[in-house]
């Protein structure tokens, strides 16, 4: 019999290459995957992960992907090393859309540089109005922040469907749920001609260093980690624990907020029924693929977006079910999470332990 | 890889100068590609739609090379995988759900060589076609059918979006109804999803439970029919046969075989005949297909059912014409007259005898 016990120092450097282990083991088993599928695990690897990278066109569109990932990781992970639980970056997402949508919609007439700052800004007030009702329902009553910022995602959706059925819906669109295309003063402006990639990357990468300055540099950054990762030292120290709920739900809010803008304003161009496909769900893995750190944000975002793309030329080149994408992606969450434990614990024969092994109930996963 | 796309680009220059000098050689095969907004899987709309693809492949054989692309979101991915589509040399693609059409334009508009075919849609241009099925006619026959079966006059549909097409459904399904039973009413709870068999499976039991005994459904699991079968009433298969889900209470399905459409779009195309146009196709077409009758339903149902089946193939009856009043009473269809295609495509009201009211 084994038994899992607590490491007394969890190896930094470990801390830092478990996602490199976590991406090896996730191709190993893909390949082993491919060769069952009567695939050659090389050609697989080559048309899933090097493929969508050949082409200036493929670079863009991993770019154009990783961007609202990026946007929704980098403020979830701000918010996951306070211990505070932010699960319903979409629906923040989603309001961001909205209300960045209607300024598009209310000024469809305008054409004047004034109307995609004041877009940006009314999609981070969006995503803030909504990352508050967790954040107020938390502070207040001590509810729990997962299960309402996740149930107000699907408040989030309905309200979507709800406007493009109705009060938004095209007049001249035969009835169908969508608004009007957006004017193109209300259009993010494309980065390199040709390419879908907007200048929400720029937004990002700038965010991105915002926030790694924020968190290491300010001392509302530092309250925010001490808070994660010593709360009874935070509370000794004075550090309002509801301060760091409310910034960490301003912070995430507002940027799910911004990734909505970007793709509505950038490649969808008008409001539909649904405008992401989970972006702010797979940024949850994004942000601890990323090991909580803005930059590794930033890499993680990339690879899940090449994920995505992997998966769509599998099945073109190699007919090969579109699940496979889900797959890796679970794949990669799975090592990761592995590899951690294995950072923090350790086996142990149980017999030789003198000291019974502490059960593994830690509530955090990762730093 | 470098000297691989050297190779490819030779063997492409060299293929294409063949091409240009001789013509009347045999040409490579057409390559047409797919994009599914769902899983294949085993039934729905998606599946029909791969059933078509299938049926292309084997009445063309080696003039075509098919490729897809399954569960694409409507949202900012479709335009990459059609543009991609189009970059990997497929020279006729089709786009098969409603929410592709604006990406299918602007890919359209880059390329002008590649022609698009979008399903469900109103847009067409130079190189982009749009192409629906009269599935409405298929609803009116299981019309007919649930109003002869049902004992307690009271008919329900599971219902995914409210947009006109579904919007036709119910309608004609409910004309149907009302033409071999005028007393009958149909109640519609809205899933807002094309596939959640969890939503589909409790909006029945909801309706159900309301007094419904003919149960309809314009979503793509057989949740409805497994259902209706638990509680020993009748329901209807959609977009593909579901009879083995509910060998009791599957009456029959209303169909889609895109099979014809596929084939001679693709015929056209390899021809150099093909034009943009807004291809409709029903029952006459061959593109809505009825399942066998369950040994359940009544030879007067049976009837019915191959007398309003025959007129719509011969053209004599189209669900649409009058007299039709909406839910006010309010004429909306004079008698003689039949509905305007543009009226059609955005209907936007329920006839009279189906309860409740439309979503905003």
């Amino acid at each position: 019999m084994l038994r899992l016990e607590l490491r007394p120092e969890p190896s930094r450097l470990m801390m830092f290459a478990s996602p490199m282990l976590a991406a090896l083991a996730m191709l190993l088993t893909g390949s082993i995957l491919f060769s069952f599928l009567g695939q050659d695990p090389l050609q697989g690897f080559y048309v899933y992960f090097i493929k969508p990278a050949t082409t200036l066109y493929g670079i863009g569109e991993l770019l154009l992907k990783a961007t609202p990932l990026t946007l929704c990781g980098v403020g979830l992970a701000l918010g996951f090393r306070a211990n505070v639980w932010n699960i319903g970056a979409d629906g923040q997402l989603t309001m961001g859309a909205i209300a960045g949508g209607c300024v598009a919609l209310y000024f469809q007439d305008v054409d004047s540089a004034w109307i995609l700052p004041l877009m940006i800004l009314a999609g981070a007030l969006g995503g803030m109005a909504w990352a508050a009702i967790p954040a107020l329902l938390r502070t207040r009553f001590n509810t729990s922040e997962i299960l309402v910022s996740l149930m107000l995602v699907y408040v989030a959706y309905l309200y979507l469907s709800y406007l493009v059925h109705g009060p938004l819906r095209d007049p001249d669109g035969f009835n169908f749920p969508q608004s009007k295309m957006f004017a193109d003063a209300a259009l993010l402006p494309i980065l390199v001609e040709g390419l879908r990639t907007n200048a929400a990357f720029l937004v990002a990468l700038l965010l991105t260093v915002g926030a790694w300055f924020f968190s290491t540099r300010t001392f509302a950054g530092y309250r925010m980690q001490v808070s994660g990762m010593a709360p009874a030292a935070a509370v000794y120290a004075g550090f309002s624990e509801q301060r760091n709920v409310w910034l960490a739900f301003m912070i995430s809010g507002a940027m799910a907020g911004m990734a909505g803008v970007g793709e509505v304003a950038g490649p969808i161009g008008q409001l539909q029924p649904s405008v992401s496909p989970g972006y702010g769900f797979a940024a949850i893995i994004v942000a601890y693929v990323g090991r909580l750190h803005p930059v590794g944000v930033l890499l993680a975002a990339l690879l899940m977006s090449l994920l995505y793309i992997g998966g769509e030329s599998a099945q073109m080149e190699m007919q090969l079910p579109s699940a496979i994408t889900g797959l890796f992606q679970g794949m990669l969450l799975f090592y990761l999470l592995a590899a951690d434990l294995f950072i923090h614990y350790r086996f142990k024969p149980a017999h030789s332990s003198a000291t019974r092994a502490t059960p593994v109930s830690r509530g955090e996963i990762a730093s | 890889m470098k000297r691989r796309n050297f190779f490819a680009l030779t063997t492409l220059a060299a293929a294409s100068l063949l091409a240009f000098s001789t013509p009347l050689r045999a040409a490579e095969p057409l390559k047409v590609g797919f994009v599914y907004v769902g899983p294949i899987g085993d039934a729905g709309w998606t599946y029909a739609h791969d059933q078509g693809r299938l049926a292309l492949e084997k009445a063309l054989g080696a003039q075509v090379k098919t490729t897809y692309v399954e569960s694409v979101p409507e949202g900012a991915d479709s335009e990459r995988v059609i543009r991609k589509l189009a970059t990997e040399g497929n020279k006729l693609i089709f786009t098969t759900s409603f929410g592709y059409m604006n990406p299918t334009e602007k890919v359209a508009k880059a390329f002008p060589n590649v022609i698009f075919e979008h399903a469900t849609g109103y847009k067409t241009a130079k190189n982009m076609g749009n192409y629906e099925a009269r599935f409405y006619e298929g609803a009116y026959l299981l019309g007919v059918v649930a109003g002869k079966m049902t004992k307690k006059n009271s008919l329900g549909i599971v219902a995914s979006f409210p947009i006109p097409e579904v919007l036709r459904n119910i309608n004609a399904f409910t004309l149907g109804a009302q033409s071999v039973n005028p007393a009958i009413k149909t109640k519609v709870i809205w899933v807002n999803s094309w596939y959640d068999p969890a939503k589909e499976r409790q909006a029945a039991e909801t309706m159900i439970a309301q007094g419904v005994d003919v149960l309809g459904q314009n979503t793509d699991s057989p949740a409805t029919l497994q259902v209706a079968q638990e509680k020993g009433i009748y329901a209807f298969g959609w977009d593909s046969d579901m009879v083995k889900f509910a060998p009791k209470s599957h009456l029959t399905a209303n169909t889609l075989d895109w099979s014809n459409h596929y084939i001679e779009t693709a015929k056209a195309v390899i021809a150099g005949t093909w034009k943009p146009k807004e291809t409709r196709g029903g029952l006459k077409e061959g593109w809505i297909k009825m399942s066998p009758l369950n040994a359940a339903v009544s030879a007067d149902a049976t009837k019915a059912f191959e007398a309003k089946k025959k007129a719509m193939i011969e053209g004599s009856f189209t669900p649409f014409q009058g007299p039709i009043k909406d839910q006010t009473g309010a004429i909306k269809v004079a008698a003689g007259a039949t509905m305007p295609l543009k009226e059609l495509m955005s209907m936007n009201f329920y006839v009279e005898g189906v309860e409740g009211s439309i979503p905003k």
